[in-house]
């Protein structure tokens, strides 16, 4: 796979993901950031992306849910659903760099006003149901960041504008949700009881029905039961309206599908060191090998690093217990003894965050994995972004 | 306006609890639920998001629809746990009130069940919710008939972002039933989570987005007419040094470094200076993110609801620490 980036020549070191070679490789276009909710995925996005077009790519941010400072400092105080240029990059180089926000109901819109008559799509964007399904289907979101996704790529080749597109993933239920999801709205629109509520209509479908009238009939009585006529009713409606656009969203899942699989995009999986986040890690990373999906390797973003390395948890801990006995010490005894115990604490989260990520490494050898250590400050600037960027490629 | 929260949550029978994705509202579910069972209590603790969060908490077999013991404390307090799974509720919802016991299969069967909790987002909250209350609500039978069989309710509910739209059962249904028994349980749910023995606490990080989350969600549970219950501060990086020393110590590094290096070398540690100026280093980010912390908290502080802090545990939050957690809840008075 070509852009996977190229092992560092150090073999012991053979499992660093070094993210500047991914950057610099002409060949990566699409770089998918995905992970558990809370572990810094857009900053990790927006940093890469900076980081990107400051070595001169062309490249477009595509964001999902940003912080209001994060969006304000990439320029993101609408969101229009369209790639604005940010201010303030530095373009020497020759890069560009843009930025955009998902609008979910706009981009769902935008596809069925592509495929459908203007009449028939008025019609659909009428429908009740519709507007329920396009603003808040469980995966609406995951499909519809697939769909922006392809529209920039598309949009990419036909006015050779960005050659790297950076997506950050929808704050998922599950990291996995975002592979899933196109496909679970497919089967969804194709599903077998939509296929027999819209049975009647069709002439082909009068045989599969009559097997199964019985049990439809008491389905739809259930339903309408339940939901009430009305909404059956909607459905139907919708679904009908839809019916010429199956073809159409199903093509278009698996084309994005497709593109995801291609050797040109890089999936960049982010994790904290918690258990949580790194199981979830773990259960994106396993997918994406059995889909063969080109992993690049994974953030193991926000570690714990010490300054005073050289001093264990333990003998810090120790001195800070001797220093307190001792009492009448020295003035500065107590900022020792401070010095001390703050040491010893960030010491026993070093090192278990060290055990999580080793346990980690150990479960999936050969997978590419770099640490960045935790920022003292929270992130809403360029200058912060471009630190982060620095932080994930240092050597 | 909703109902205030009493200033403790003695008379609360749902606590109901969300947060931003990593803030360890799973971990804050879980000690709440903890503490109230400590207190000797038959309580449940719900997850409805098929996460599995429980089971990793406390580091028991996966958990699923029904309710299994999970805790038993020797002064008699319970603590049942259970994962709401959206299908088997339907089911039940539909033996309940239509007594369907063939018609669920034939649901099942021609694939109307996952229609309906797929296509449906509201009759899907419903669902889970519906389950929520359905427990909160149930009742002993026999010779306590009144009593209810739990003391209290504790949800592992949806994060923030989608918290409000999850427990706003009534506006998700009005779009897909005006009228009906969806319409009339939907009704009744929102009766149970609008009294006063319901409250939304929402967990947070003394971060900045976490917070801004925080503020965003409060406001729109309060548009939601939701009861407000607690903001809980997680993971808060306790100041182990006073402020005093961090600014003489700033203000003269080199003296400061000299002192520290003497007084290191008093209890036997083996110094050099990059060692002494790390450990000076990580006293000036501490201070930074202590300066930060308090920044934020100034912010939740001003949101006028009960505050509660729950320490970095360094160890992390396995089963033991779920414990110390449990007991700070418990110290500060918040059940």
């Amino acid at each position: 796979m070509p852009a996977k980036p190229k092992a560092s020549a150090d073999p012991a070191d053979a499992t660093h993901l070094d993210l500047d070679a991914l950057l610099h490789d002409r060949r990566t276009r699409i770089i998918v950031c995905c992970g558990a909710g809370g572990v810094g995925k857009t900053t990790v996005a927006a940093a890469l992306g900076l980081r990107g077009a400051e070595f001169g790519r062309r490249v477009v941010v595509l964001t999902i849910d940003p912080a209001r400072r994060l969006a304000q400092s990439l320029g993101l105080t609408e969101l229009d659903n369209t790639p604005r240029p940010v201010a303030g990059f530095d373009s020497e180089a020759g890069g560009s760099l843009d930025a955009m926000m998902l609008d979910m109901k706009r981009t769902f819109d935008e596809v069925v006003e592509a495929h459908a008559t203007p009449e028939k799509a008025a019609q659909i964007l009428a429908n009740p149901f519709y507007q329920a399904v396009s603003s808040s289907f469980a995966g609406t979101q995951e499909y519809m960041a697939m769909e922006k996704l392809g529209q920039l790529r598309t949009r990419a080749a036909e006015e050779d504008s960005w050659d790297l597109i950076v997506v950050d993933t929808p704050p998922s239920r599950s990291a996995l949700d975002f592979l899933d999801a196109p496909k679970r709205l497919g089967s969804f629109l194709d599903g077998r009881f939509i296929r027999l509520l819209m049975a009647p209509a069709k002439a082909g479908g009068r045989a599969y029905l009559k097997m199964f009238s019985s049990g439809v009939t008491m389905a739809t009585t259930v339903m309408s039961k339940i939901l009430g006529g009305q909404v059956l009713q909607d459905v139907q409606t919708f679904v009908a309206a839809l019916d010429t656009m199956f073809g159409g969203f199903r093509e278009r899942a698996d084309k994005t599908y497709a593109l995801l699989k291609n050797p040109e995009t890089a999936f960049v999986v982010v994790a904290a060191p918690e258990r949580d986040a790194l199981r979830e890690a773990s259960f994106f990373v396993d997918r994406l090998d059995e889909e063969r999906m080109p992993l690049a390797g994974v953030v193991i973003n926000r570690i714990q690093r010490l300054a005073a390395p050289t001093l264990s948890g333990s003998r810090a801990l120790a001195a800070a217990e001797q220093l307190a006995e001792v009492g009448d010490g020295s003035e500065s005894a107590p900022l020792t003894e401070g010095l001390l115990r703050l040491h010893a604490n960030l010491a026993e989260t070093a090192e278990r965050q060290e055990a999580l990520a080793r346990r980690f490494t150990a479960g999936h050898p050969g997978i590419p994995v770099v640490e960045v250590p935790a920022a003292a400050q929270d992130i809403h600037d360029l200058e912060g972004l471009r630190e982060v960027g620095q932080a994930l490629t240092a050597p | 306006m909703p109902p205030p929260a009493a200033p403790s949550h003695a008379g609360v029978r749902l606590h109901i609890v969300t947060g931003k994705g990593g803030t360890g509202k799973t971990t804050v579910a879980a000690a709440l639920a903890l503490a109230l069972t400590r207190q000797g209590k038959r309580v449940l603790l719900a997850e409805v998001e098929e996460r599995q969060g429980i089971s990793q908490t406390f580091d028991v077999p996966p958990i699923g629809h029904d309710e299994t013991r999970i805790v038993h404390e020797r002064g008699g307090g319970e603590l049942y746990a259970m994962s709401v799974d959206v299908r088997e509720s339907l089911m039940e919802y539909l033996q309940k009130f239509y007594r369907l016991g063939r018609a669920g299969t034939v649901l099942e069967k021609v694939g109307a069940v996952d229609f309906a909790t797929t296509i449906a987002p509201g009759l899907r909250d419903v669902l889970l919710i519906g389950k929520v209350y359905e427990a909160a609500g149930r009742r002993q039978g026999g010779r306590h008939k009144d009593r209810p069989v739990y003391d209290a309710v504790v949800l592992d509910a949806p994060p923030t972002g989608r918290v409000v739209r999850f427990l706003n059962v009534n506006a998700e249904v009005a779009d897909v039933a005006k009228v009906g028994p969806i319409r009339t349980q939907a009704d009744s749910i929102t009766r149970m989570l609008r009294s006063h023995t319901t409250a939304v606490h929402v967990v947070s990080l003394l971060e900045e987005m976490p917070v801004q989350e925080t503020v965003d969600a409060l406001t729109e549970l309060r548009a939601a007419s939701l009861p407000l219950g607690a903001i809980v501060i997680n993971q808060v990086h306790e100041p182990l040094l006073e402020e005093a020393e961090l600014k003489a110590a700033a203000s003269d590094p080199a003296a400061a470094g000299t002192a520290v290096t003497a007084d290191l070398k008093s209890a036997s540690v083996r110094t050099s200076a990059a060692m002494v100026a790390g450990l000076l280093e990580q006293a000036r980010e501490h201070a930074e993110r202590v300066a930060l912390q308090q920044e934020q908290e100034a912010i939740l502080l001003a949101q006028g609801r009960q505050v509660f802090r729950l320490p970095l545990l360094p160890e992390g939050t396995d089963a033991g620490g779920i414990r110390v957690l449990a007991d700070a809840l418990t110290d500060q008075g918040m059940i």
